[in-house]
């Protein structure tokens, strides 16, 4: 891990326009118990999603990026994979700048190369008319000018890699359960022998049992490949089992950075320490927040 | 007496023509003023018994068992008696408020329909509600009478619906993971809330999660659902300490721990099976690292054990074992 960052970013802004007829959108003095949807305005009709964010992660290291919602987690992800578009800052991936302007397919290509993502719902991101064979080998004809037979064997491999079988290989989603899904939604990321695997929480909508079966998948693959993860979770339980180092977002800021170890045992802001603290475990009482 | 006794509850829903099992065999009761909290994975029938209770099942639904309310057989009532059964004895909070609350009228309207149906009178109903709002935490109630569900958060919304719920003062509260679709620190607010109001009012609760650890911060017994079965109902304080189900102790060895990792999960290997896909043996045999050959033959019953009842074959044995190593070489 002492090799140069394989993703580095900068500075990383992103605001969004908003009408701004909504009056009611910035809480009232006195009612911070509310709970209301957090929408921190810098000037009318623009709501900055993400603020001044930045870090680095080293080949075959895991960052996480902890926060609620509402707090620009899943934009920086989206951002790093290229869906939205930075206000300002930069990223680098490998060392080099991704530009937003005239990016060709060719480069595209390269870039999915570099980066891939696994999204929450594995019911709405795989293609249903598309069986689980097909949908491996349509990423490696795109991304690799190999014969037959050598896509074929990567496929075997790739399944293999996340627990699935022959029978599930020839399946369409909608004959898989939902971790059977994301196992074929972390392989098909995997196809393309992306640098950093971005996963936006990718276990959330798991059940208990299957959810830690799928964080010792990712454990088990970053140890073979030596893939970086950029690991996007609300759920902190989650972020100290995946994650080497973590980001505490809140309103699209970094509130508080560092090894996941030393963040979640000893936290230096009040509102990691809210989150901590709202975690449901033995002998745990519900509390106000007072956020 | 008990305030709701389910006994031997089975579901069937009509799926392409033919009944589909939903639930296999549940039975439990609630005291007065009892919290029982109902756990279980996706598929494992805790909302469907959650529903049978207020006959809020899909149509076509065939109900076998008996489920009674203070005694009386909610099977049984007729439309008049159900309907004041609804709307003057229980109270159900669902999981999506959104879902739930009419987005095209007021939040007013939403509040005050159940009072006004009942005959209360517009003013006192409204002051009521007003009250009750201010008691789970919504501030400026008297404006949000005005809103509409769309300009609130759905935190808030959550507490609108749980306002909602206690509003009709019932006597038992059905809770449908009631905080699963909040931020933890929303939760731990709404929980607060819950708690202290279902408290006060001596309220009888059924709190339907997937979370095993929230359910047993807030209640006083726990129900493990698997696969349409009840396989363990236990106080919520031995959860912990005396685990008796190789299903639940699974179940806690899965969840990662934000303080104290583990090299690795201890994860139930294979998949939760739905109710339909159970065999003549224990549900949870295939996904057991205890199981011998008689689970696979033999379907447990539920029987009583120390001070709650367990469905497994080698609950005895097992006992002491379960806490230390709860799924032997069960790495995937």
């Amino acid at each position: 891990m002492t090799d140069e960052p394989v993703l580095e970013v900068r500075e990383l802004r992103k605001e969004y326009r908003v009408r701004t007829s909504r009056a009611e959108a910035v809480p009232a003095a006195g009612s911070a118990l509310l709970g209301h949807a957090v929408t921190r305005r810098e000037r009318a009709g623009v709501l900055v999603a993400v603020d001044d964010v930045s870090f680095s992660v080293s080949p075959g290291q895991s960052l996480a990026v902890v926060g609620e919602s509402g707090s620009g987690k899943t934009t920086v992800a989206r951002m790093v994979v290229g869906l939205e578009r930075p206000t300002s800052g930069t990223i680098m991936v490998s060392g080099r700048e991704r530009s937003w302007r005239h990016v060709s397919s060719r480069e595209r290509r390269r870039r999915a190369r570099e980066v891939q993502i696994v999204f929450q719902d594995p019911y709405s991101s795989l293609d249903p008319r598309m069986s689980v064979r097909a949908s491996l080998d349509e990423s490696l004809r795109l991304h690799f000018d190999w014969t037959r037979e050598r896509r074929d064997e990567r496929v075997a491999e790739l399944l293999d890699q996340v627990g699935l079988d022959r029978r599930q290989a020839n399946s369409l989603p909608k004959a898989l359960s939902g971790g059977q899904r994301q196992r074929v939604a972390i392989a098909r990321a995997l196809a393309s022998e992306p640098r950093v695997l971005i996963c936006d929480e990718a276990v959330a909508s798991l059940d208990v049992s299957i959810q830690a079966q799928i964080l010792n998948l990712l454990s088990d693959i970053r140890d073979a490949t030596g893939v970086s993860y950029l690991f996007i979770s609300h759920d902190l339980a989650v972020v100290r089992q995946v994650s080497d180092a973590v980001l505490v977002m809140r309103r699209g800021r970094v509130i508080e950075a560092g090894p996941t170890a030393s963040v979640l045992s000893e936290p230096s802001d009040a509102y990691t320490k809210q989150l901590l603290a709202a975690i449901p475990r033995p002998g745990w009482k519900p509390t106000p927040s007072n956020s | 007496m008990n305030v709701l006794e389910i006994n031997h509850l089975a579901v069937e829903l009509p799926v392409e023509g033919a009944l589909r099992r939903v639930l296999h065999d549940v039975t439990l009761s609630i005291g007065p003023g009892e919290a029982v909290g109902l756990v279980g994975e996706s598929g494992a029938g805790k909302s469907m018994a959650s529903r049978a209770v207020i006959r809020l099942l899909p149509a076509g639904a065939a109900v076998h068992g008996d489920i009674r309310y203070s005694g009386d057989s909610v099977l049984a009532m007729d439309r008049a008696a159900l309907r004041h059964f609804r709307t003057h004895d229980v109270a159900m909070v669902f999981q999506d408020p959104r879902a739930h609350i009419n987005p095209v009228r007021t939040i007013g309207d939403f509040l005050l329909e159940a009072l006004l149906e009942r005959g209360e009178r517009r003013d006192d109903a409204r002051a009521a509600v007003i009250a009750v709002l201010a008691a789970v935490g919504v501030s400026e109630p008297e404006r949000r009478l005005r809103q509409f569900p769309h300009e609130l958060s759905g935190g808030l919304l959550q507490r609108v619906m749980i306002a909602a719920a206690l509003a009709v003062s019932p006597t038992l509260l059905l809770a449908d993971e009631p905080t699963t679709a909040l931020d933890v620190t929303t939760q731990s607010d709404v929980m607060v809330i819950l708690d202290a109001r279902r408290r006060e009012r001596g309220l009888a609760m059924l709190f339907v999660t997937h979370d095993l650890e929230l359910a047993a911060a807030v209640c006083d017994r726990i129900a493990v659902l698997y696969a349409g079965f009840l396989v363990e109902d236990a106080p919520a304080g031995d959860l912990h300490r005396n685990l008796r189900h190789p299903y639940t102790a699974g179940l806690l060895a899965s969840r990662p721990d934000p303080v104290a990792p583990r090299p690795r999960l201890a994860a139930i290997p294979g998949r939760p099976l739905s109710a339909f896909e159970v065999g003549a043996g224990c549900a949870f045999a295939p996904r057991c690292a205890f199981a011998v050959e008689r689970c696979h033959l033999e379907r447990p019953e539920l029987r009583v054990l120390d001070a709650g009842r367990v469905a497994c074959h080698r609950a005895e044995e097992l006992a002491g074992q379960l806490a230390l190593s709860p799924t032997p070489g069960g790495s995937e």
